[in-house]
């Protein structure tokens, strides 16, 4: 049965964003097996009524598992449930590369047997073979790979924002179905969670990023690039490697090779000098904006406008005329 | 306390790669190679963890060609027990397989610890470390930036987007390490010649079937940045103009 499976993140009880672009994908991928994209939507008792925007996004089928159990991340609760539901007969199982799809997917390729791609930027099903894009080399190169399997479903995560949400006039079939084992008995238990301010936008899901690095002198300094952020709305706050290393901000704030990949519509980067640790992280933003004193920074080379000039005069003035035009809208 | 640390060998990132004649591989010809800087991590966190109990054994595992070697004697000289290679042509470009392999070599190992880097740096896949927890069904944390292990179980620190979680577990566990857990030493010229001495075993990596290839490999088109909009804060009106106008992003 050439159906595709996709995992739809749930978390704080909402839908995540990358939930719809990994169910957009799932129903193109679908198209090309002619066959049906099915999604698991799981979550603590409500996460069904995110059922529908799933249809609306290219789902034939939502399976819903409520539990107050999969209220947190429940990795091998999710394992055991996607699991089990793989071996009814799926060709491809398809999960959103978050922090927590990064530790999903291989789990569930390991419980399946199954061969996987992981953080693809494009995918594609020719002939018998899954082809993807894959960056590699601190995003330096990228690799195209194939997956060709007859054994067991592929396993493939997709990048964040690299897949677009497409909205169409669908609707899906909900099937409810039991957890799979007891997701209060799992091995790895969760005894305390530190929740980020709620009002702030995820660094994946923002449409808008201000980042800040070594060029803001100190940590206190950073409200800078809060206020730029507020003054826009809907961004994101991020930062370098070397600023989350000094404990400046959280490592999980960290843009770059080893932290995050980010595609926003706009970044902004606020006394960062663009090592190429930190240039994997954003590359592929759509617009760059560089603010950095040195004119030769290598931040300049990457960076659609540039500014040269001292981040303490430059940056309140953008916060300003930002502040400005969202008052006239 | 027996302790397992996975390691890879990669090409150092601050260069600029050139793409191999097969079109399949980078071209590694004066790359300069040390171990991941996530397993650099692992196996800094392992050492320290056996310094502190006073006893216990730390073993590095490599799987690749023999150069692997390099980077597992570089584990030795900062402290690690022993290693073993785990010798393959090349390293696949299948996670599954690989994992497959290092939990051929974990199973029996009577391990209380295995560790990995959270991802290799070079292809940045980050999954043979979870997948191989799962293969050998223990007990997986992924992306530790804290862990204490003590009277048999582990507690660990996960950052994800929007907060953290400190978790706990019973060993034998898997883990796989973030940053900021540990900064690895520099090998002194004591640990560099005792390494010499510490046994390095090799044999065949059972890979499996491979069933994930790389087709290709090119070069991303370059950014065509490098437009200076102005100095100083008299150049934010013509910036806020352009992201308007042009780039239509506000």
């Amino acid at each position: 049965m050439p159906n595709v499976l996709g995992y739809a993140e749930v978390r704080g009880g909402e839908l995540r964003k990358i939930a719809l672009e990994t169910t957009s994908a799932a129903r193109a991928l679908a198209d090309s097996l002619g066959g049906e994209a099915h999604l698991v939507l799981a979550g603590a008792p409500g996460a069904a009524a995110h059922a529908g925007a799933l249809g609306e996004h290219g789902a034939d089928v939502v399976i819903v598992t409520e539990h107050a159990g999969l209220a947190p991340y429940n990795p091998e609760a999710l394992t055991a449930l996607i699991a089990d539901r793989a071996r009814s007969g799926y060709a491809a199982i398809l999960v959103g590369a978050s922090a927590r799809g990064r530790d999903l997917a291989p789990r569930v390729a390991g419980r399946l047997k199954a061969a996987m791609l992981s953080d693809v930027t494009t995918l594609a099903y020719e002939g018998g073979t899954y082809i993807a894009t894959h960056p590699t080399y601190a995003g330096k190169v990228h690799a195209t790979i194939h997956l060709t399997t007859s054994d067991a479903p592929a396993v493939i995560s997709l990048r964040a924002g690299a897949f677009s949400a497409v909205s169409m006039p669908r609707s899906a079939r909900v099937e409810t179905v039991a957890a799979v084992g007891d997701p209060n008995a799992a091995r790895v238990q969760v005894t305390e969670t530190t929740s980020a301010d709620s009002r702030k936008l995820d660094l994946a899901e923002a449409p808008v990023i201000v980042s800040g690095g070594r060029g803001l002198k100190a940590p206190e300094n950073f409200k800078l690039v809060e206020e730029l952020a507020a003054a826009f709305g809907n961004a994101a706050v991020g930062a370098t490697r070397a600023v989350t290393d000094d404990g400046w901000r959280p490592h999980s704030d960290q843009i770059g090779q080893t932290g995050r990949q980010v595609s926003p519509d706009l970044y902004v980067a606020v006394g960062i000098s663009g090592a190429i640790q930190h240039i994997a992280g954003m590359r592929s933003a759509r617009t760059i904006v560089a603010i950095n004193k040195d004119p030769e920074a290598p931040i300049f080379k990457v960076a659609d406008y540039g500014i040269v000039g001292d981040v303490f005069e430059v940056v309140p003035a953008l916060t300003a005329a930002i502040r400005e035009l969202r008052a006239k809208a | 306390m027996k302790i397992a640390v996975c390691i890879k060998r990669v090409p150092e990132m601050d260069v600029k790669f050139r793409i191999a004649a097969s079109g399949r591989a980078i071209d590694e010809s004066g790359l300069k190679w040390d171990m991941s800087d996530f397993d650099g991590y692992a196996v800094e966190a392992a050492i320290q963890m056996i310094e502190k109990l006073g006893t216990g054994d730390v073993v590095v595992i490599s799987l690749g060609p023999d150069a692997v070697q390099e980077v597992l004697r570089k584990a030795l000289s900062m402290g690690a027990t022993r290693a073993i290679h785990l010798k393959a042509g090349d390293v696949p470009f299948d996670s599954f397989s690989i994992a497959a392999a290092l939990a051929a070599e974990l199973k029996d190992g009577g391990f209380d610890l295995i560790m990995f880097g959270k991802m290799a740096i070079d292809t940045a896949a980050g999954a043979v470390g979870v997948m191989t927890g799962e293969m050998l069904d223990l007990p997986t944390v992924h992306a530790c930036s804290k862990l204490d292990i003590a009277n048999g179980r582990g507690t660990a620190r996960r950052e994800l987007e929007g907060g953290a979680e400190q978790v706990t577990f019973a060993l034998p566990a898997v883990v796989t390490i973030d940053e900021g857990i540990a900064r690895p030493r520099y090998p002194s010229l004591k640990g560099i010649m005792a390494a010499k001495k510490k046994p390095l075993e090799t044999r065949p990596a059972q890979l499996g079937a491979v069933r994930v290839s790389v087709a290709a490999m090119a070069l991303p088109p370059e950014r065509s940045g490098g437009r200076i909009v102005g100095e100083g804060a008299a150049a934010v009106p013509e910036l806020v103009r352009l992201l308007q106008t042009e780039a239509k992003v506000l």
